[in-house]
C-alpha cells in the first residue's frame, strides 16, 4: 500500500518541503518609500533615498536580512509635493497592512499630511530632524516618531556651541536668527527666545520670504545689526544665496551657523568660494571613513546592487543621512523581532512599538560598523525623539569637517515646550493621552 | 542717511537682474502677442545647459556657444511643434501651450543635464568694491555692476534691433496682428522661429548671471515671479520698460522690506518681516489700476 504510494508521498513531501521554503523566503518587510527624486529637491531626495535603499540592500547580502527576513521596498514620486505624497501613502498602504517598516517621507509638509492617516491606519511614520516636533510626546503621538533630533533641540545645541566658544557665556552678545518665513523657519523661534532669555544674549528675527533667490536688504539690514553670529535656517536656493549675500556685505562666514537642512554638499557647492567656513548642523557625519558606509559600496556595488547611478554621491551628507535613517529603521525590525518573534516580519503596530523602544549605544553602533554616523539614541513613550545630539561641521571649501562632538540641546529647557504644544494638540483632537507609565 | 542710499542702490542694482529675466517675457509678447509661462524654465535650461556642457569637459566660451545653440534649436523646435499647429487661435491657447512647454523643460531638462544644483563660475566675484566700502562705507557689489551692465548692453541691442531692423519691424506687425501680417507676405513662421530664439538668447543671459549669483538650479524657474511684477509695471512690450519697472520694483522692495516692517510692528506687534515677496505684487496691482498698459506699453484703443 505504502508502496503504491510512495512516489505520491515523495512529491507532496517535496512539494511540502518547497512550499515551506517559499514561504520562509516569502517572509518579507516592506517598507513603503514615500520619496522625491525628480522635481526642485529631487538631488537631496537622490542621495538620500539611494543610501537607505543601499542600505536595505546590504542588510540582504550581508546576512540574509535580519534573521532571515528579506528588506524590500516600493517607492513612489512625490517631487516634494503634499498632495502627490497623499497620493503615495494611499497607494502604498494596502501593500503596508501585512508588514511596514516606519515611513520616510523627508518632507515637513507631507508628514503633516499623514500624521494622523498614519495613525488611523497604525502605521509608524519616522520624521527625523523634520515634521511635527511635538510628537516628542509619544503620549499623545504614538505613531508619530522625530527621532534623532528636532529643530528645537538643534537650535538649542547650536546655541550651546556657540556659548562654548565664547568661553561659556553669551550675556550681551546679539544673534541674528535669519530665517525662511515658512513654518520650518518659525519652528525654532520659540527655542531660541527661551534660550535668548536664560543665557541673556539679544535675539534679531530676520524672515526671508520664499524662495529666498534675493537677500539683499536682509544682508544689509544684517549688516546694520552687527551681530556677533548669524543662526540660520534656511531651505533650497535660500541658502547658497545667503552665503552669497553673506560674502556681498563682507559678514565672515565662520559666524554664521545653520539648521541639517542647511548643510548638505548640494547647499554649499553652488555657493563656490563663498561657503567656506559656513558652519552647519548635522545629525549624521559625512565621508567614507564610516566603516559601514565603506562596506555599502565594496558588498551592494560590487554585487552590481547599488541604487545611485552616480557613485559619486556616496558619502555625502544626505547619503549618509539615508543609511543612517535606513540603520535606525532596521535596528528597530530587529528590536521588534525580539519581542514578536525572530524570523517573522513586522506589522505597522508592531514596528510602532519597536520604534518606542530603540536602545541603540555605542556598542551595538559600533558592531553595526556605524561607530560616529549617529549619535546614540534611546527611545520610549514619552521620548520619541530619544537623543536630541547633533555635531556641528564646517565647510574647508571641499569637505565638511566636524568641529564638535555630539552635543545634546537643553532638554529641560525645550522638552517642556514639545509637552505642552503636544497636551493643547491632544485638546483640540480631543485625544487621551496614554499613560506612559504603563507602557513597556 | 547712509545707509539708505545703500539699501537704495542694493535695490536698483537687484532690479536690473529682474529686468534680465523681464526683457525674456518682453521679446515673446512683442512678436506674438502671448505671456510665454515658459520664460523662467528657460531661463533654468539655458544655465543648465552651460554648467553641463563644461561638465562635459567644454571650455566657458564653447559652453556659452553650444548653450545659444541649444536655446536657438529649442526655439525652433517650439514653433515647428507646438506654435504652428496654433497660429490664429485665441491667445489663451498659445499661453496654456506655454504652460505645458514649461513643465515639458522642468522635467527633461534635468534627466538631461542632471538636478543637483551647481556653482558657474564666470570669474567676476561677487563681494563689495573695498574703494567704496572704504571711503563711502557702503556695500556696492562688483557682480552686480557687471550685471547692470551687462543689461544695458542688452537693451541697447534689442532696442536697435526692434527699431531698425527689418527683423525687428516685422516682428512688431506679427505682434499686431497676425492675420495682417501673413496677409503682407511676412513669413510667420519664420519670424516666430526668430523670436523664440531671441528669447532663449536673453534666457541665456538672465540663466548666467542669476546662475552664477545663486547657483544652477531648478529655483532659476523661480525667477520669473521676480519679473511678473517687473512687468506689470513696465509694460508688456517695451524693452526700455522692463528695465524701469526692473528699477523700480528692485528699490521700492528693498526699501520696503528694510522699512515698513519696524512700522507694522510698533503698530501691531509681531513680527512682519519677509514682505519683499508679496510687496511687488501689490505695488503692481496698484500701478495696474492707474495704469493698466504700464509705464511704457502700448495703449490699446479699439474702435466702436
Amino acid at each position: 500500500m505504502i508502496k503504491k504510494f510512495k512516489p505520491a508521498i515523495a512529491a507532496a513531501a517535496v512539494s511540502m518541503a518547497m512550499l515551506s521554503q517559499f514561504a520562509m523566503a516569502a517572509e518579507e518587510q516592506f517598507f513603503p518609500l514615500i520619496d522625491y527624486r525628480v522635481g526642485p529637491y529631487g538631488s537631496n531626495g537622490q542621495a538620500f533615498y539611494g543610501g537607505f535603499i543601499d542600505y536595505l540592500n546590504y542588510v540582504n547580502l550581508k546576512e540574509k536580512g535580519v534573521n532571515g527576513v528579506q528588506m524590500t521596498y516600493e517607492e513612489c514620486e512625490t517631487e516634494y509635493n503634499n498632495a502627490k505624497g497623499v497620493e503615495c501613502y494611499e497607494r502604498l498602504k494596502s501593500k503596508a497592512a501585512k508588514s511596514a517598516g516606519p515611513l520616510h517621507t523627508m518632507s515637513t509638509g507631507i508628514s503633516y499630511a499623514l500624521i494622523d492617516k498614519s495613525a488611523q491606519d497604525k502605521l509608524p511614520l519616522a520624521m527625523m530632524g523634520y515634521g511635527r516636533t511635538d510628537a516628542v510626546d509619544g503620549s499623545v503621538f504614538p505613531y508619530a516618531f522625530p527621532l534623532v533630533t528636532t529643530y528645537q533641540m538643534q537650535a538649542s545645541a547650536i546655541v550651546k556651541f556657540l556659548k562654548d566658544k565664547n568661553g561659556g557665556s553669551l550675556a550681551g552678545k546679539k544673534i541674528v536668527y535669519l530665517y525662511h518665513d515658512s513654518a520650518y523657519g518659525k519652528e525654532a523661534i520659540v527655542a531660541l527666545n527661551a534660550e535668548a532669555s536664560l543665557n541673556k544674549f539679544e535675539m534679531v528675527q530676520i524672515p526671508v520670504a520664499h524662495p529666498g533667490n534675493e537677500q539683499g536688504a536682509q544682508w544689509l539690514k544684517i549688516r546694520q545689526e552687527k551681530p556677533d553670529f548669524v543662526i540660520f535656517w534656511g531651505w533650497g536656493v535660500m541658502n547658497q544665496t545667503a552665503l552669497k549675500a553673506a560674502q556681498k556685505v563682507a559678514f565672515p562666514r565662520e559666524k554664521m551657523i545653520g539648521s541639517w537642512w542647511t548643510g548638505s554638499e548640494e547647499d554649499v557647492v553652488p555657493a563656490g568660494d563663498a561657503a567656506k567656513g559656513y558652519m552647519a548642523a548635522t545629525w549624521n557625519v559625512a565621508g567614507k571613513q564610516v566603516p559601514v558606509i565603506a562596506d555599502i559600496e565594496k558588498v551592494v556595488y560590487g554585487a552590481g546592487k547599488g541604487n545611485l547611478q552616480d557613485k559619486a554621491k556616496i558619502g555625502t551628507i544626505l547619503y549618509n543621512r539615508g543609511v543612517s535613517a535606513a540603520v535606525l529603521s532596521v535596528e528597530a525590525i530587529r528590536k521588534g523581532q525580539e519581542k514578536y518573534g525572530k524570523g517573522k516580519a513586522l506589522t505597522g503596530e508592531q514596528t510602532r512599538w519597536a520604534l518606542e523602544n530603540l536602545n541603540i549605544n555605542d556598542a551595538r553602533l559600533k558592531v553595526l560598523g556605524a561607530t560616529d554616523l549617529l549619535p546614540e539614541i534611546k527611545t520610549s513613550c514619552d521620548n520619541h525623539e530619544g537623543s536630541g545630539k547633533v555635531k556641528i561641521q564646517q565647510w574647508d571649501g571641499a569637505k565638511w569637517v566636524p568641529v564638535s562632538g555630539w552635543i545634546e540641546g537643553n532638554k529641560g529647557l525645550i522638552h517642556p515646550l514639545f509637552q505642552a504644544s503636544a497636551k493643547q494638540y491632544a485638546k483640540e483632537k480631543g485625544i487621551t493621552p496614554r499613560d506612559c507609565s504603563k507602557e513597556k | 542717511m547712509n545707509f539708505f542710499f545703500e539699501v537704495l542702490i542694493g535695490g536698483l542694482l537687484s532690479g536690473v537682474m529682474y529686468a534680465l529675466v523681464a526683457l525674456g517675457f518682453v521679446m515673446i509678447y512683442k512678436a506674438s502677442g502671448v505671456f510665454n509661462f515658459a520664460q523662467g524654465a528657460m531661463v533654468y535650461l539655458a544655465a543648465l545647459s552651460v554648467v553641463g556642457c563644461m561638465e562635459k569637459g567644454a571650455p566657458l566660451w564653447l559652453a556659452i556657444i553650444l548653450a545659444f545653440a541649444i536655446m536657438t534649436a529649442f526655439g525652433i523646435a517650439t514653433e515647428k511643434f507646438v506654435l504652428r499647429k496654433l497660429v490664429n487661435q485665441p491667445p489663451i491657447a498659445l499661453f496654456m501651450a506655454t504652460i505645458g512647454l514649461a513643465f515639458f523643460i522642468e522635467g527633461v531638462a534635468p534627466m538631461v543635464f542632471g538636478s543637483e544644483p551647481r556653482a558657474l563660475e564666470l570669474g567676476i566675484v561677487d563681494e563689495p568694491i573695498p574703494w567704496v566700502l572704504d571711503n563711502w562705507n557702503m556695500v556696492i557689489s562688483k557682480f552686480d555692476l557687471v550685471a547692470a551692465g551687462v543689461a544695458a548692453v542688452l537693451v541697447a541691442t534689442l532696442a536697435l534691433f526692434f527699431q531698425y531692423t527689418r527683423i525687428g519691424r516685422a516682428l512688431r506687425a506679427v505682434a499686431d496682428d497676425h492675420q495682417a501680417a501673413l496677409s503682407i507676405g511676412i513669413p510667420l513662421q519664420n519670424i516666430w522661429a526668430i523670436v523664440w530664439g531671441v528669447a532663449g538668447f536673453v534666457a541665456l543671459v538672465a540663466g548666467m548671471m542669476w546662475g552664477a549669483r545663486n547657483g544652477v538650479q531648478f529655483a532659476l524657474t523661480f525667477t520669473a515671479l521676480k519679473a511678473l511684477p517687473v512687468l506689470i509695471l513696465g509694460g508688456f512690450t517695451s524693452v526700455p520698460g522692463a528695465i524701469v519697472g526692473g528699477l523700480i520694483i528692485g528699490a521700492s522692495e528693498k526699501l520696503a522690506e528694510i522699512y515698513i516692517p519696524p512700522v507694522m510692528q510698533d503698530w501691531f506687534g509681531g513680527n512682519f518681516g519677509g514682505i519683499e515677496g508679496w510687496f511687488p505684487y501689490v505695488l503692481a496691482l496698484l500701478f495696474l489700476l492707474v495704469r493698466p498698459e504700464g509705464l511704457f506699453g502700448e495703449k490699446h484703443i479699439d474702435r466702436v
